[in-house]
């Protein structure tokens, strides 16, 4: 039995008529067929508006599917959400939920009681995992003087301590900074290694490395669709027949980097304006193919600044799978 | 962190009265951090009390006129906090994230909104309590009540109703976005003047008196101000015996339609993808 199994889902968004604009339909998801196993730490990695908070909402019974069907454990999440429920919790990045009012250890034990957790056990729970999110401290401090990184790391342990099946982690680091993050992935990473018999945890991000260094299998999502599934091993692998390089060259005009993207030795490039410059990133065939590409810039009269070498990563992987980069699809599509 | 035996999780009747604790928590501790209450809840409402205090005052009406005026004060503490505190609060509640964590909860609905409404009913009391105890003591208010148990029951079944009608409305609310604040704003005023808090209902014609009888604090404190005061009974509107009769069918009536309203609004919700306002 799968941990998650969804077959042909689909979900669309119907947008209100606004004297800007008519009434329209938005496909949120597409005929995701996915499924994970238990015990797996499995990782949606696409940019915003691709459709993984739509996918988490549907697993957790927040939203109905148009059509097809998702399964938490063999449980129908429309025909038996109660029973569904029963096993999941889920944590979602920037929320702001409790009350300000409360403390942490109270909101946490206010959330506790939802789950028929015992007061005395709860409590034992609540200040455990505080521990080990280093916010034992604070444990008698308001929720509302809570900085966004403590607040993050109190709604990880809300999520973490009614133990669940399957836990959905929505986009878990947004907004924290680089240290608050590195604790957060830690304590993911431990908590599903140390009983991944009983434990599921499926993460949404848009961060490659988080979904790079986390997660057992990643699917790449983009407007509602999956694109590749696989580990990001795997995933970084099928590029691999690919040489990848940095450049950051004195000039280049977009005309220009779009005769070097058509050249039949580019199988991929990314170019971005910056300041004394630009950056190019380009997947080439061999490294052979670099003489092509260093003669051409010359004809063009631009300098190169700075040359290196470096594997594929999961970003590369996402480029190739849609064209362009997340970030630019994120400018493109954000909604 | 080391891996644990499996948490025990209580379910059925437990679970239910774990949560109605659990959510009602906040509401009464509430009463103790936030004390802006004392100025929102006791002040305001006591500057439009003193007013009809004077008007009354002023046309030479009967003593009793003026409890009628310190009772219908305290009474609007419950109304607002109906208003504000219970049939917006699930709109509140999406606004900030927390009614998807309430739904996805292996718990009940209901007891979540019957937590928010016994935890809000006792900080209303307390202010309520505030407000009579102060408004009689200021203008010198006397009380002759004939039974004490009739205006038990009259209060109990009234609160009840009252807070039955607030957990009806607060699923109705749910499916709303910003126009549940303007639908508040726009009841409160009219309700104050339909259910009769400063003045006796039968000064209405009989059916305008018998539909403002919908809100339960019409027939409550058309009751509560033929037990407590000695010409309560010739203004009354109908015998508190009947007046009580109906409060117990308008309690099970707004206890009944709010299980079955938030049933079908949650899956409403779900279906139309209104829990969270988030796309994707």
């Amino acid at each position: 039995m799968y941990a998650i199994e969804t077959n042909n889902l689909h979900r669309i968004y119907k947008i209100k008529k606004t004297k800007k604009s008519p009434a329209k339909t938005l496909v949120a998801l597409e005929n995701i067929n996915l499924t994970v196993n238990q015990g797996e730490l499995f990782g949606l990695l696409g940019p915003n508006g691709a459709g993984k908070t739509t996918l988490i909402k549907i697993l957790t019974t927040l939203l109905a599917p148009n059509s097809g069907t998702a399964r938490i454990l063999g449980l129908d999440v429309v025909e038996q959400p109660d029973a569904v429920r029963q096993q999941i919790n889920m944590v979602s990045g920037g929320e702001s939920s409790g009350y300000g009012l409360l403390t942490v250890r109270e909101n946490l034990w206010m959330f506790s009681q939802f789950y028929g957790i015992p007061s005395k056990q709860a409590n034992q729970k609540i200040m455990e995992l505080l521990k080990v999110v280093g916010l034992e401290d604070r444990a008698n401090t308001k929720s509302s003087d809570l900085s966004t990184g403590l607040r993050q790391k109190m709604n990880i342990v809300r999520g973490f301590m009614t133990d669940p099946r399957i836990l959905f982690l929505d986009e878990p680091t947004l907004g924290l900074d680089v240290s608050a993050s590195r604790d957060v992935r830690q304590f993911v990473r431990r908590w599903v290694d140390e009983d991944s018999h009983q434990r599921t945890l499926l993460l949404t991000t848009h961060y490659m490395v988080e979904a790079d260094e986390l997660c057992d299998r990643v699917a790449i999502i983009n407007q509602g669709r999956i694109l590749a599934c696989d580990t990001p091993q795997a995933l970084k692998r099928s590029l691999q027949r690919d040489v990848i390089f940095n450049l950051i060259v004195s000039a280049l005009d977009e005309s220009d980097f779009n005769l070097l993207k058509s050249m039949p030795d580019v199988h991929l490039a990314v170019f971005k304006q910056q300041e004394g410059g630009a950056m190019l990133e380009l997947a080439l065939q061999d490294d052979a193919s670099l003489s092509t590409v260093i003669a051409f810039l010359t004809e063009k009269g631009s300098r190169i600044l700075n040359l290196s070498k470096r594997e594929p990563t999961l970003e590369d992987v996402f480029v190739s799978l849609v064209g362009l980069s997340m970030k630019e699809v994120e400018n493109g599509t954000a909604s | 962190m080391a891996p644990q035996a499996s948490l025990h999780k209580n379910t059925g009747w437990r679970l239910f009265w774990q949560t109605v604790i659990g959510r009602a928590y906040p509401r009464i501790i509430g009463t103790q951090r936030d004390l802006s209450w004392l100025f929102f809840d006791i002040f305001f409402p006591f500057m439009s009390m003193i007013g009809y205090v004077y008007v009354y005052r002023a046309l030479k009406a009967p003593n009793e006129y003026i409890g009628f005026v310190v009772l219908g004060g305290a009474m609007t503490a419950f109304w607002i906090n109906i208003l504000w505190s219970m049939s917006s609060q699930l709109y509140w509640e999406k606004e900030t994230g927390n009614l998807s964590l309430y739904i996805m909860a292996p718990t009940s609905m209901m007891a979540i909104l019957l937590g928010m409404a016994l935890g809000g009913l006792f900080a209303t009391l307390v202010r309520a309590v505030v407000i009579l105890a102060v408004g009689s003591w200021v203008f010198q208010v006397t009380y002759a009540v004939a039974s004490f148990w009739q205006l038990f029951a009259v209060f109990s079944l009234t609160m009840v109703a009252l807070y039955g009608m607030g957990m009806m409305l607060a699923s109705l609310f749910m499916l709303l976005n910003r126009e549940a604040w303007h639908l508040a704003s726009l009841a409160q005023e009219p309700i104050f003047l339909l259910s009769g808090f400063y003045f006796p209902i039968n000064a209405f014609n009989f059916w305008l008196a018998l539909s403002a009888s919908v809100i339960p604090l019409t027939l409550g404190m058309d009751a509560m101000r033929q037990l407590v005061f000695p010409s309560g009974a010739l203004l009354g509107f109908l015998s508190v015996s009947l007046e009580i009769t109906i409060l117990v069918g308008l309690s099970l009536a707004f206890l009944i339609a709010a299980y079955f309203m938030l049933r079908k609004m949650e899956r409403l919700a779900i279906r139309e993808g209104r829990l969270t306002d988030r796309l994707s």
